[in-house]
């Protein structure tokens, strides 16, 4: 056992100001196994990936690597010590050849024997069975190709731990399964692979033992065959089974709302398949499902915020077009996207020109909302949701998280949308805030605003949603109203319906 | 923390300080001068009779403030440019060229020059550098390339388009009308081109108090995602940021055009453009785009005036200023630098990491 | 699909592509002169005219592509190669020796290379303020060193610029009977040196592909192993050397020093390199391209001249059209890679 463990990580502590990342964990990968790492947003996965990989320094623990300790200080130092991380994002450079990305930038000397090295370039490739050739320029690969080719290049560089960060959630089945054959390929080689991602069937698939963490601490280490997917996911999630179905929820909330506000009908985007959907005036529902399931997409294809696909779209009643974001808000819809940093907060701005955006790009740009006006608005809403700040002239991205998230709110809130899309409103946040805009929502909902949430906290979106329309794999795959809503349900729903 | 340190290094006034620190200092540095040499000419104002007849002021800083004055109208919407795109117009000079031509040939058609003619060739002007700007804007925020690099084609082929709008002469246009709007309005004693500037600037001020551009040219040079995602058609922001520019260079055109009474399209606003983007910075608006200041482009423009009138006072020849400027634009952009503030930090943070622990042990 | 996996030929890479165009785009044109315009277009010395007039242009493109596929920019070549010569010229005529204002020139563009490359890669600088302030500090230095055009007086360097190599075999007839054989300069040979090693450089030191890789995602060059800052600093290190060299040409093809050499050099070598193929945001282009450009731009030039539009706008004119032209056919080959990508 102990000569068979390749990379042992101890006690491994991490701290962010005002948040511990990692308390502790532990993580064992032996040699010729492929090792999921599991986690919801915030379990910390990222974080000790990034320690192992030399982008973090960890504050205390150590990481043993063949049974030597070693301190990790860059990325390059990692591969020195062999362990090599594909990334989600492809990191090569799509405009030179398959073969100058598998060996730029670890030759030593000056020259370049570009037919020596193709040879080999296509020497390893024949042998993992990647379809490139090494003359090929990387950016006419599939993205699929692409990964396999950073594969090849760790392999060749003779890594014992390979990392495999988020590596199918821009792959076809197709592609996928072309990754996963060259997955066990290397397994039998004896390398051990660390693989994260959000799908629980890929999970099932490949990998022979998963470790889950949940907010910064280790959950446990379990043999694949021996974790049922549903506990799997009350694990990733935090609530045992038995308690689970103790728990009496499904207390009607406001399921007997009026008429329906939206509708949509094989509703697409670039990013989503069609589907349908709608929804009540005072409705609070909600899409779930695990990250990259597609919930987040659907949302976005409500709000017009990809290219649209095609679908027809009627509110109240009467049929719309919404193509594009200024459509949807003149709809009545306002849209808190997920990611604060890139898709919310205009950073530099003060809090008072964040909190009117929304409102000021819906009267036009020759309406503007004088100074004034503006102040008094954004005093109202700084009062209001409680935002902590130093002034309503701070730059919003001089505070925290939660009260960055209240801003986007308070500019939503502020043109008084029929209907609120909030996805992953309590991202990151205290448990305070959480509760302050769960609270929110459901105040909202009684003055008959439609609502949309999303959140990876199952727990929250029962306390708050009537219903829940779950996704999995791109897919709606199910919807839960009354006494299905409960945790035990919903968790049966998203990892497959089998107990 | 973070703030207490945002102030030592910005003062209250924010963005403004770097320009203004440095208009201060060379102000300050012709004062010493001054008074070493016992000569302070260099800040005499006085009231002289022009050739014209007209009581009109006169001296070193007249000439600053007048002579940056196409500089400070294309700043203005330079910087509206730089906010939204993230990029610089290098063509201005050479579309100022064009809008001057066109000035000049409306001015020239016919026999007399009346001021309905010399408006209309302003508009005429106006028309033409919108034209261009559209251009230039199309292909920036239409077709995605680089600004400096699409305005790169109306840089290498505005000039000669210019030549041609006048088919390939230098004419000359002298009229009371024209003279009165590049140097002086009889009766009036400060220089029209100043009166322009300032006309401008009221504009300016009251478009942004008038409409949201501020707003949403921000929002689209900080974060162009999150500005669409709420709304903002950041097309359009980046082709209405272009069209301003085109009146702005107009203004400018036309400025210069009768400044000097006639169109010489090869030396009319030569390397204006390196002059504006440089104002812009020194205004201490991010060459990256994003927030800005309009003022503090304007002070920018001052600056540079300043400065080379401050070495023209020096007795360096016309031809030799730039090398001394660019000393000067290095040493500001090296204290800009985000490197050189962390070494900066870091050091200030060494030396005074015994002051601070103290003053924490207090404060608790 | 699956066809295109078993067909032997690789399909060209946008480097090859790009450059594929220009070449055929400069053939055909100079096919279409040669048989509409007939006239000079049928002598070599055409050909040869324009390599003589432009060598300096041809370095100059080559440092500007060297920058570019970094994802750079330098503005300051037309300048440095300005001072260079007023330098050079002044040194040679106090009597100074050849082989040392060699030295000097290289030493020049050396100097501005080291300064710009440090401010740009480890001071993180915008490269275009940086070059923009070394373009200034050049031209204004120029006229410091001497306002008056000043020609070189050194007998030795005045023999040495009479060097051409003269092939009789391409010379022409003139009209008066006399046999003009075809004359090349020693500029263009040095033109020609550099545009061979820059392309070996680029093609076969992994140097010359860092750069590219440096061009083409600058944070997965990082993540590759590649010191990013020190590959920087080196495309501008080699920016100014060859500006360096470029000066020292341009002054065995006029054998005078003037403010106004080269000026507007920067922007007629960054257009060659884009007609040629190098794109704007990096990582793609070559020196092949790159002095095809070049002939491109000047046949344009020389097109427009002898088809009778003799006013003198209509030269840039074209130029600014074909540069038009090939930055939208960028970015449409651009957008066709992203799509590729995304699907």
């Amino acid at each position: 056992m102990q000569e068979n463990v390749l990379l042992q990580m101890r006690q491994i502590e991490k701290s962010f100001p005002g948040v511990r990342a990692l308390g502790g964990v532990d993580f064992t990968l032996r040699k010729g196994e492929i090792h999921a790492l599991m986690g919801e947003n915030g379990a910390g996965k990222s974080t000790l990936i990034k320690i192992l990989t030399g982008v973090y320094h960890m504050d205390s623990g150590e990481v043993r690597v063949e049974g030597e300790k070693v301190s990790i200080h860059s990325p390059q130092d990692a591969q020195n010590k062999g362990i090599s991380t594909v990334y989600q994002e492809i990191t090569l450079c799509p405009n030179i050849t398959v073969a100058e990305n598998m060996f730029i930038g670890r030759e030593k000397g000056i020259w370049i024997n570009h037919k020596e090295r193709e040879k080999r370039a296509d020497e390893i490739l024949g042998k993992l069975g990647i379809p490139a050739r090494a003359k090929q320029q990387l950016g006419s690969c599939s993205l699929a190709v692409q990964q396999m080719v950073a594969i090849a290049r760790a392999v060749d560089m003779q890594c014992k731990v390979l990392i495999l960060d988020e590596p199918t959630s821009s792959l076809d089945d197709k592609e996928v399964k072309m990754l996963f054959d060259l997955m066990r390929d290397l397994k039998s080689r004896g390398v051990g692979i660390i693989f994260v991602t959000h799908f629980l069937e890929q999970v099932y698939e490949v990998s022979d033992r998963i470790t889950v963490l949940r907010n910064g601490e280790l959950v446990g280490e379990y043999l694949t065959e021996e974790l049922p997917q549903v506990e799997l996911v009350s694990k990733m999630i935090g609530k045992e089974l038995e308690e689970l179905s103790s728990m009496g929820e499904g207390d009607d909330k406001n399921a007997e709302a009026g008429e329906i506000f939206y509708e949509a009908e094989g509703l697409s985007s670039s990013e989503t398949y069609p589907f349908n959907f709608n929804i009540r005036k005072g409705e609070v529902n909600g899409f779930t499902g695990l990250l990259g399931s597609g919930r987040s997409e659907s949302v976005r294809a409500i709000f017009g915020a990809d290219k649209v696909g095609g679908g027809s779209v009627k509110i109240k009643g009467k049929p719309v077009k919404i193509t594009k974001p200024i459509d949807a808000m003149k709809n009545g819809i306002g849209y808190l996207a997920e990611d604060r940093k890139r898709d919310g907060i205009i950073a530099e701005l003060s809090v008072r020109e964040n909190i009117i955006l929304a409102l000021q790009v819906m009267n036009g740009m020759f309406k503007p909302i004088s100074r004034s006006e503006a102040e008094a608005f954004a005093d109202e809403y700084i009062k209001v949701l409680n935002i902590k700040t130093a002034s309503r002239e701070t730059p919003v991205g001089s505070l925290s998280g939660g009260n960055q998230q209240k801003v986007i709110l308070a500019r939503w809130l502020l043109t008084h949308p029929d209907y609120l899309i909030l996805d992953e409103p309590t991202r990151g946040i205290d448990v305070g805030t959480k509760l302050e805009i769960q609270k929110l929502v459901l105040k909202l909902a009684e003055e008959g605003v439609s609502v949309t949430f999303i959140s990876s906290e199952v727990e929250e979106m029962l306390r708050t949603c009537s219903r829940l329309i779950v996704m999995r794999d791109k897919h709606i795959v199910g919807e839960l109203k009354g006494s299905d809503l409960n945790q035990t349900q919903v968790m049966k729903t998203i990892a497959g319906g089998e107990a | 923390m973070k703030n207490g340190k945002r102030n030592i290094f910005k003062g209250g006034l924010g963005q403004l300080t770097i320009p203004i620190v440095s208009i201060c200092l060379l102000l300050l540095f012709n004062l010493i001068k001054g008074l070493i040499t016992k000569d302070l000419s260099f800040f005499s104002i006085e009231l002289v009779r022009n050739n014209f007849g007209n009581m009109v002021l006169s001296g070193n800083l007249i000439s600053i403030i007048n002579g940056a004055s196409e500089l400070a109208v294309l700043a203005m919407g330079m910087t509206l440019v730089t906010a939204a795109c993230g990029g610089q117009d290098i063509s201005v000079g050479a579309a100022a060229a064009i809008a001057g031509s066109m000035f000049v040939k409306v001015v020239k058609t016919g026999s007399s020059i009346s001021g309905m003619k010399v408006l209309l060739a302003f508009l005429a002007a106006c028309m033409i550098a919108c034209l261009f700007a559209a251009f230039n804007g199309t292909l920036v925020a239409v077709f995605k390339i680089q600004p400096m690099i699409a305005t790169l084609i109306l840089y290498t082929c505005g000039r000669s388009i210019a030549y041609w709008i006048n088919g390939g002469a230098t004419p000359t246009v002298s009229s009371p009308i024209i003279s009165g709007i590049g140097s002086f309005i009889p009766g009036v004693p400060i220089p029209t081109p100043v009166i322009i500037v300032v006309v401008m600037a009221i504009i300016f001020k009251l478009v942004f108090h008038f409409t949201s551009i501020e707003l949403f040219t921000q929002s689209v040079g900080i974060n162009g995602s999150a500005a669409r995602l709420n709304g903002i058609n950041s097309t359009f922001i980046k082709l209405l940021s272009f069209i301003i520019l085109g009146v702005c260079v107009a203004v400018a055109g036309t400025i210069g055009v009768s400044r000097l009474g006639l169109i010489n399209h090869e030396t009319l606003l030569l390397d204006v453009e390196m002059d504006t983007i440089l104002a812009v910075a020194i205004g201490g608006n991010s060459l990256g785009g994003g927030k800005f200041k309009i003022s503090g482009s304007i002070i920018g423009a001052y600056v540079i005036q300043t400065l080379t009138i401050t070495l023209y006072a020096m007795k360096v020849s016309s031809t030799d200023v730039k090398a001394f400027k660019a000393i000067v634009i290095i040493i500001l952009v090296v204290i800009g630098s985000p490197v050189v503030k962390t070494w900066f930090g870091k050091f200030v943070g060494k030396y005074f990491k015994k002051n601070k622990q103290l003053a924490v042990k207090g404060a608790e | 699909m699956e066809n295109s996996k078993i067909r032997k030929r690789e399909p060209l890479t946008d480097t090859q592509l790009l450059m594929t165009i220009t070449i055929g785009i400069f053939i055909t044109m100079y096919a279409v002169a040669m048989i509409a315009l007939q006239g000079g277009f049928l002598h070599a010395q055409q050909i040869f005219d324009m390599l003589n007039d432009n060598a300096p242009l041809i370095i100059v493109s080559c440092a500007l592509t060297i920058v570019m596929i970094g994802g750079g920019i330098d503005i300051s070549v037309g300048a440095v190669t300005s001072l260079t010569v007023m330098a050079c010229v002044l040194y040679l005529n106090n009597g100074g020796n050849i082989l040392v204002s060699v030295l000097l020139a290289i030493g020049i563009g050396l100097a501005f290379g080291l300064v710009q490359g440090f401010l740009i890669s480890y001071l993180e600088i915008q490269p275009f303020i940086v070059t923009l302030a070394g373009l200034f500090f050049a031209r204004g230095m120029t006229t410091i060193l001497s306002v008056n055009p000043q020609k070189a007086e050194h007998a030795a360097f005045n023999k040495l610029r009479e060097v051409q190599f003269v092939i009789p075999w391409l010379g022409y007839t003139a009209r008066n009977g006399n046999v003009v054989p075809a004359r090349i300069e020693l500029g263009v040979l040095v033109a020609i040196l550099c545009v061979v090693l820059v392309f070996i450089m680029l093609r076969y030191m992994k140097l010359g592909r860092n750069f590219y890789a440096l061009g083409g995602n600058q944070q997965s060059a990082l993540m590759l192993g590649i010191n990013v800052k020190r590959t920087r600093f080196m495309s501008y290190i080699l920016s100014g050397l060859l500006s360096g060299i470029s000066g020292y040409v341009f002054m065995l093809h006029t054998g005078a020093g003037n403010a106004t050499n080269a000026a507007g050099m920067e922007m007629n070598a960054i257009a060659s390199s884009i007609i040629g193929g190098t794109l704007l945001t990096g990582g793609v282009g070559n020196v092949i391209g790159t002095f095809f450009g070049t002939l491109t731009l000047t046949t344009i030039k020389k097109i427009v001249v002898s088809s009778g539009l003799n006013d003198p706008w209509w030269q840039s004119i074209t130029t600014g059209g074909m540069l038009c032209f090939f930055i939208i056919l960028q970015s449409v080959v651009l957008s066709r890679r992203a799509k590729k990508k995304s699907a």
